[in-house]
């Protein structure tokens, strides 16, 4: 039997172990993004955008031209890049604090003005990086540091749907929301950022895409109950799929 | 180089000193008395090859500064007190990751939503950082609309020379009053960001921007960089002497404060009063040294501001301990004519 390795390593991608949690899915994710990168001969004209949150040291694992925006101010930065140098590729990397709460204005106006810009969106439901407290997309019920009790729906109200959000903004060319919990999800959530990056490519418009995420050290659990938790928990309140696709495919 | 004379306000010199200077970028957010700038660059900067955004805010207008700088571009933003306290989080995270960009403040009274007048209630914000952290911005105070079109020029030099946040200190007064100009334009240097700008990492390693610094010492190391660049920029330092030589009292004013003070000692020159002027033309780097040679001369000093007092104490840190300053300052919602200094002045003259 010969073994096919599914995901090989892109050359844009560092070779040096990364500081993430065991389990957590962000290196993941920054492979994904790498391979879709080099698929489409893009690292050497990529402007990345990191942000603020457990991924700020995406510069040390992707070997690409970044800035480091201030917490939730991605989108805005990104608009300046390519504002700037429109001949460039640009993109963001948001974890769901940064894009969904503090940075919800920027989100929704560069999507809304139809920036050519991209933007990976990792959800995980919870503040990684600063030790679990309560996010925007926090599910209801879900425990977190600064919600102890669970989050309470009348009390910090339902979590925001951002795909399905952006989804519905005219300048958006394209969003969708996948999940790395599984082979089949993961290759899904590929073929998604891929999308996500051709509608700037084809000048189509913002492209998007939200990916269901986990986060073992913060959730309490191994990284295989934090799997399971995606498909039991996150996805049926996040259902998954395209809610704009503009590129005719 | 054109010698046309324009008509135009203060605002529209800083628009148009801006296009001379090879900005590319606008971003702004309305605020009253600085809207001229954002009108008539989305009028203009398209014509020229450039984009116009108006963000959501100011938050967003000063991080779409930060990131078209990080491409190397020259590229702006203007607001008035209240924006630009809402952008000071992307000043100073242009200030750490060393990033060229020009900011306007059409001074405006505070605290608060204050009023649309004319105030330089924000000198402190402007010179002593503003934002959170250890930095410093090189602040330019226009005194008239030519200086106006002079200094944006000059903003957008210093910013690249220094890779460090200019911002450039008006007021209602500044922005609003019509005079004529003589447009020049400049030498716009072509690849002076090629060394360090973000374009993609294509045939070298990949460049970061960023302000984050984590390892033991790193933070110490960075701090200690920026100083040093805050020391050189003292080459920078530019003032106005007026009829200082014989005078027993020196007046320090700035902006359009310093210049209607320059009307107040013509007139108490033609009384026979023994004063001059001192108008600090860069705010950062203060022209402290100036001063203390004044000071050390033995003369009397007032600094009339139109505040409480702000750029008094680096006027009273600059002259002591050869002087003290007195102080007068002008209170908002009126705009103040050479008339209204000539008391404080004489007052402050013969005490
Ligand atoms: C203005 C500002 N407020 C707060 C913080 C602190 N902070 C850093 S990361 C973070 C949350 C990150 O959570 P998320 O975006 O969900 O990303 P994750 O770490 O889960 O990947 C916060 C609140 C900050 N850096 N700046």
């Amino acid at each position: 039997m010969t073994e096919k390795i599914m995901f090989p390593k892109p050359q844009v991608l560092a070779n040096r172990p990364t500081h993430y949690c065991p389990g957590c899915h962000h290196g993941l994710a920054h492979k994904l993004v790498a391979q879709v990168l080099e698929e489409l001969k893009l690292p050497e004209k990529t402007i990345c955008v990191g942000s603020i949150g457990c991924s700020v040291f995406i510069y040390n694992y992707l070997l690409l031209d970044t800035i480091e925006a201030p917490h939730g101010r991605a989108p805005a930065v990104a608009t300046g890049v390519k504002r700037a140098r429109p001949d460039k590729f640009v993109f963001t990397y948001q974890g769901d604090g940064d894009l969904a709460a503090i940075g919800l204005a920027e989100i929704m106006h560069c999507a809304n003005r139809g920036e050519r810009v991209s933007v990976v969106f990792v959800n995980n439901t919870i503040y990684g990086m600063t030790g679990g407290q309560m996010a925007p997309t926090t599910l209801v019920g879900q425990k977190t540091t600064t919600c102890p009790g669970g989050r309470c729906k009348d009390r910090e109200g339902e979590p925001f749907k951002m795909a399905e959000i952006i989804g519905s903004l005219g300048g958006t060319a394209y969003a969708a929301r996948t999940a790395l919990n599984d082979i089949k999800n993961i290759q899904k959530t590929k073929k998604a950022i891929k999308l996500a990056f051709r509608a700037q490519l084809e000048d189509k418009g913002f492209g998007f895409v939200e990916i269901l995420s986990s986060c073992p050290t913060n959730w309490k659990m191994t990284p295989l109950q934090a799997n399971e938790r995606i498909a039991k928990e996150m996805i049926p309140y996040f259902p998954l799929g395209e809610f704009k696709n503009t590129l005719g495919e | 180089m054109s010698k046309k004379r324009l008509f135009v306000k203060g605002n529209e010199a800083i628009a148009l000193g801006a296009l001379a200077a090879g900005c590319k970028c606008y971003f702004g957010y309305p605020i009253t008395p600085q809207n001229d700038i954002p009108e008539f660059m989305s009028r203009e900067l398209p014509k020229k090859g450039g984009a116009f955004v108006q963000a959501e805010s100011e938050v967003a207008a000063a991080n779409m500064l930060l990131g078209a700088v990080s491409a190397g571009i020259r590229a702006m933003t203007s607001s008035s007190s209240p924006g630009i306290s809402l952008k000071q989080e992307a000043i100073s995270y242009m200030a750490g990751s060393e990033l060229p960009g020009v900011i306007v403040n059409m001074n405006r009274g505070g605290p608060g939503l204050g009023d649309i007048g004319p105030s330089q209630g924000d000198y402190f914000q402007a010179t002593k950082g503003g934002g959170h952290g250890d930095y410093r911005l090189l602040v330019l105070g226009p005194g008239t609309v030519q200086e106006a079109y002079d200094l944006t020029i000059k903003a957008f030099d210093l910013a690249f020379k220094y890779k460090n946040p200019v911002m450039i200190l008006g007021d209602a007064i500044l922005g609003q009053m019509k005079e004529p100009i003589t447009p020049w334009e400049p030498e716009v240097p072509e690849k002076e960001a090629k060394e360090w700008c973000l374009e993609g990492a294509k045939g070298r390693p990949p460049r970061v921007i960023k302000s984050l610094y984590l390892e033991d010492g790193a933070l110490a190391k960075h701090n200690l960089k920026l100083a040093q660049k805050y020391a050189e920029m003292k080459k920078e330092i530019l003032f106005e002497e007026f009829l200082t030589q014989d005078a027993s009292l020196i007046v320090v004013a700035y902006g359009s404060i310093g210049r209607i003070v320059k009307s107040t000692i013509r007139t108490l020159r033609k009384q026979g009063h023994k004063v001059g002027l001192f108008r600090p033309i860069t705010l950062y780097p203060f022209p402290s040294e100036a001063l203390q040679v004044l000071a050390k001369e033995g003369k009397k000093f007032l600094t009339i501001e139109h505040n409480l007092g702000q750029m008094v104490e680096d006027v009273q840190l600059a002259v002591c301990p050869y002087a003290q300053t007195d102080f007068h300052g002008h209170l908002p919602g009126n705009l103040p004519t050479p008339n209204d200094f000539e008391e404080p002045i004489i007052k402050a003259l013969e005490k």
